[in-house]
């Protein structure tokens, strides 16, 4: 694919900046805007994992474990909240008399629960990535621990109804932060906190990409080996690309939260977590837009067709993932370069980044 | 590719930029918790409902694909049929029902957006479905915001109400209180509690724990697995070192039939160690794999009950295209729930929410349904219902073998009942608002 300029991705985000936060207000119903919010979040957690699979080389397949470790912090403060000084309703119906479990009594407080949305995956991230990729796990290995720990977080979930809200999840929050979650102007503004975060997600990555950084992350996906003996620690720039998609994947998960009003294991397990790599995948996950936009067309896709078609859509879905993997490895974002270069075959060589893409696939 | 200052500075003033724009956005916001008048006036959102044309728009939400989907189709199944049947017979208030069928796909974030999409772009009345409590629990803050309907048809773990649901399956105690009070008559003295790790099962057993120490039941142990997992080995084999009197089964779903092989595969007998059930019906029985004769099953409808209106609704329900062909508790209980709505809106004179929810409150709401004449209760938006026990019989049928004296009064927080923590009710009672 050919590199855009940067003005130009600079402006596409202004555009799509426009798109969501003044247009979407403005012709939605409260219904769709509330979708396109949904859609939002997990489009944050797949810009994540564009960066930390498209530009980075590791292929993030748990990605719901910082999806929940956001969701979570958030679920239980908006259901403190609503509770008031009570224990929460849910726990009074399993065990009548138990109090409330030590680890909600800090995410009463506001702050303690912003931090935690924020740090929780850093930590988590940064310790599991260190220890991985200082023993230079990676490939499939990677993929499989990653999913592995998806699954095991989401069994966590549903086994622990009294202290989580097992498989039943977290639901019924009447307060964001103070405001009433009812009130359709609220609802608005939860919608655009969500948008505007995945604005400034685009924007930070978008910074990444043209960075230093960004081209030690490419380098080390493509030649590891070579960045070594360049001197750089290939450890470290896997490192902080993993921790960046976690924390995205953190942040999408506490916004999922106040918009769908409930969070559920279903949502952070391994289905989930292949349904955001497959957004990332249908969009282009080495594009600054694809994974976001391949997000969302996902996110639309089981809203719409989910209803017109039940048992069809995954079918759709599945075939359209196929489909792209064999023809159109670099996403449906890369459609237009491809016409562009189909048009200059016969005077122009391939440029750099199809020919390091076209490597890549030879060797996964 | 090096990073220039003065590309840097532009990027830092789109980020200062949307950083601007949300706070703006934060600042021209709704309402907050501190204002009194927020919430009264939030909830009031105008209704879409059309009410100017010859029919009127109803939603079903079923899940038709996922784990429950083997129960929940033939919940919808019934829905279509009584809709049939209402609009053979002159409709609703003179109005044919148009009905709008949604999926739930066994995902509960996926109700609470469905039932959102079924009241605001398909502007429906009311809307009827759900199976299990999980699923009610995400459409309830969504019918209640949109101020809309919602008719629950399976029997559930009470403790709940809401002005906008209607709850047409049994409350416990006009099911686990029979089924504790006919095991007490049988001089049971220990009983263990299998369940699957959701609402229903942990909050009955919660409330049969309770119930338990006082009728001097012993329980013996308390088991759950996960809905969508099928292995009871290790569960059943604590079943067998316990040797309780008797087993009480809140597995809901296909992880029935894990657990009565591996009761089968432990020894365990129906003669010895029988079990009773709050989730195997006339449908599952015959799906178990092995025969379950013997055992029994608490409900309010069995297809072998003997009144004036269940050989109609049998009969119907054969003939219907893509009918199981045997009648239970949950399907007869959604097919009350259209019916039941009927009746509400004929009395109410309107498909408005509030005239419904006033006429159920001022009027004798009534319907003669499969299982008897049932009367709604205005206030907590139950429904009466005959208690039965059934033991099921080499054809996978029940026979009834005790039945309430008469029928039983919805008592959802368990009001009438001194065993059951005042302090708590006053706490779940104080939740719903």
């Amino acid at each position: 694919m050919t590199k855009l300029k940067p003005w130009i991705s600079l402006s596409g985000i202004g555009v799509f900046a426009v798109l969501l936060l003044v247009i979407a207000p403005l012709v939605l119903s409260d219904h769709w805007l509330n979708n396109v919010g949904k859609y939002c979040c997990w489009a944050i957690a797949a810009v994540g994992i564009g960066f930390a699979w498209g530009r980075g080389g590791m292929l993030v397949m748990g990605q719901g474990v910082f999806f929940a470790l956001g969701a979570y912090s958030m679920a239980m403060h908006l259901t403190l909240e609503t509770a008031g000084d009570q224990v929460p309703g849910f726990m009074v119906l399993y065990d009548p008399l138990a109090p409330l479990p030590a680890f909600w009594e800090p995410f009463r407080s506001t702050g303690f629960t912003l931090l935690a949305i924020v740090l929780l995956p850093v930590v988590v991230a940064g310790i599991l990535g260190y220890a991985l990729f200082k023993r230079r796990v990676k490939g499939a290995y990677f993929a499989i621990l990653t999913q592995a720990l998806a699954v095991a977080l989401a069994t966590l979930i549903s086994s622990t109804i009294r202290e989580t809200g097992g498989d039943t999840g977290l639901s019924d929050f009447k307060y964001f932060f103070g405001f009433v979650l009812n009130d359709p102007a609220n609802k608005v503004m939860v919608y655009s906190i969500a948008a505007a975060l995945l604005i400034v997600c685009l924007l930070a990555v978008w910074q990444f990409y043209r960075s230093r950084f960004g081209e030690l992350l490419v380098a080390t996906r493509d030649a590891e080996e070579r960045v070594r003996f360049l001197g750089y620690d290939p450890a470290n720039v896997k490192l902080v690309a993993f921790v960046v998609s976690a924390l995205m994947a953190s942040i999408g998960g506490a916004m999922f939260v106040p918009i769908v009003g409930i969070i559920t294991p279903a949502e952070i397990g391994a289905a989930a977590s292949i349904l955001m790599i497959a957004g990332v995948a249908l969009g282009g996950r080495a594009s600054l837009f694809g994974p976001a936009l391949g997000a969302m067309a996902v996110g639309w896709g089981q809203s719409s067709l989910g209803s017109t078609w039940p048992d069809g859509w995954t079918y759709v879905l599945g075939l359209l993932f196929i489909v792209v993997i064999l023809f159109l490895p670099q996403g449906l974002s890369s459609l237009p370069a491809r016409f562009a270069a189909l048009r200059r075959r016969p005077t122009v060589q391939p440029t750099p980044a199809i020919a390091a893409a076209q490597l890549e696939e030879v060797r996964s | 590719m090096s990073t220039t200052p003065s590309k840097r500075r532009r990027a830092l003033a789109a980020v200062g930029a949307i950083g601007t724009t949300m706070a703006l956005l934060l600042a021209g916001c709704g309402a907050r918790a501190s204002d009194d008048t927020a919430q009264a006036g939030s909830s009031a959102a105008a209704s879409c409902v059309d009410t100017s044309g010859s029919t009127i728009k109803l939603g079903f939400l079923n899940s038709l694909t996922g784990g429950m989907a083997i129960s929940e189709k033939t919940v919808s199944n019934v829905l279509h049929m009584a809709a049939d049947e209402i609009n053979a017979s002159g409709g609703i208030l003179g109005k044919k029902i148009q009905y709008v069928q949604e999926d739930g796909a066994t995902d509960w974030p996926t109700f609470a957006e469905k039932t959102d999409k079924l009241l605001t772009q398909d502007c429906v009345a009311a809307i009827f479905g759900g199976w299990t409590s999980s699923s009610r629990k995400a459409v309830k803050p969504v019918v209640e915001k949109r101020n809309g309907l919602f008719f629950y048809p399976v029997q559930y773990e009470g403790l709940e109400s809401s002005p906008n649901i209607y709850y047409t399956g049994a409350t416990t105690n006009q099911q686990i209180i029979p089924a504790m009070d006919f095991l007490a008559a049988k001089g049971v003295k220990t009983l263990f509690l299998a369940g699957s790790d959701y609402v229903f099962p942990r909050t009955a057993n919660a409330i049969i724990k309770l119930y338990a120490a006082k009728l001097g039941i012993k329980i013996v142990g308390e088991e759950y697995v996960p809905l969508d997992k099928d292995d009871w080995t290790s569960q059943v084999a604590k079943i067998a070192a316990a040797k309780p009197d008797f087993i009480f089964n809140t597995i809901n779903g296909s992880s029935n039939v894990g657990f009565i092989k591996a009761y089968y595969d432990a020894g365990l007998t129906p003669a010895k160690t029988p079990i009773i059930s709050v989730s195997i019906a006339e449908e599952e029985a015959p799906a178990m794999g092995h025969a379950v004769t013997g055992n029994y099953a608490s409900w309010n409808y069995f297809q072998s009950l003997k009144t004036d209106t269940n050989p109609k609704f049998i009969q119907s329900w054969k003939a219907y295209p893509n009918s199981s062909g045997v009648t239970s508790d949950p399907m007869e209980a959604a097919y009350i729930s259209l019916y039941l709505y009927k009746e509400l809106v004929e009395a109410a004179g309107s498909f408005d929410v509030n005239a419904v929810n006033a006429a159920a409150k001022s009027k004798t709401i009534t319907f003669d349904a499969p299982e008897g004449k049932v009367t709604l209760d205005g206030k907590n938006h139950h429904i009466s219902k005959p208690g039965h026990i059934g033991q099921i019989n080499a054809n996978n049928q029940f026979d009834i073998v005790w039945a309430s004296d008469k029928f039983i009064e919805p008592d959802p927080y368990l009001e009438g009942y001194d065993w059951f923590p005042a302090a708590i009710r006053k706490q779940l009672v104080g939740a719903a608002g």
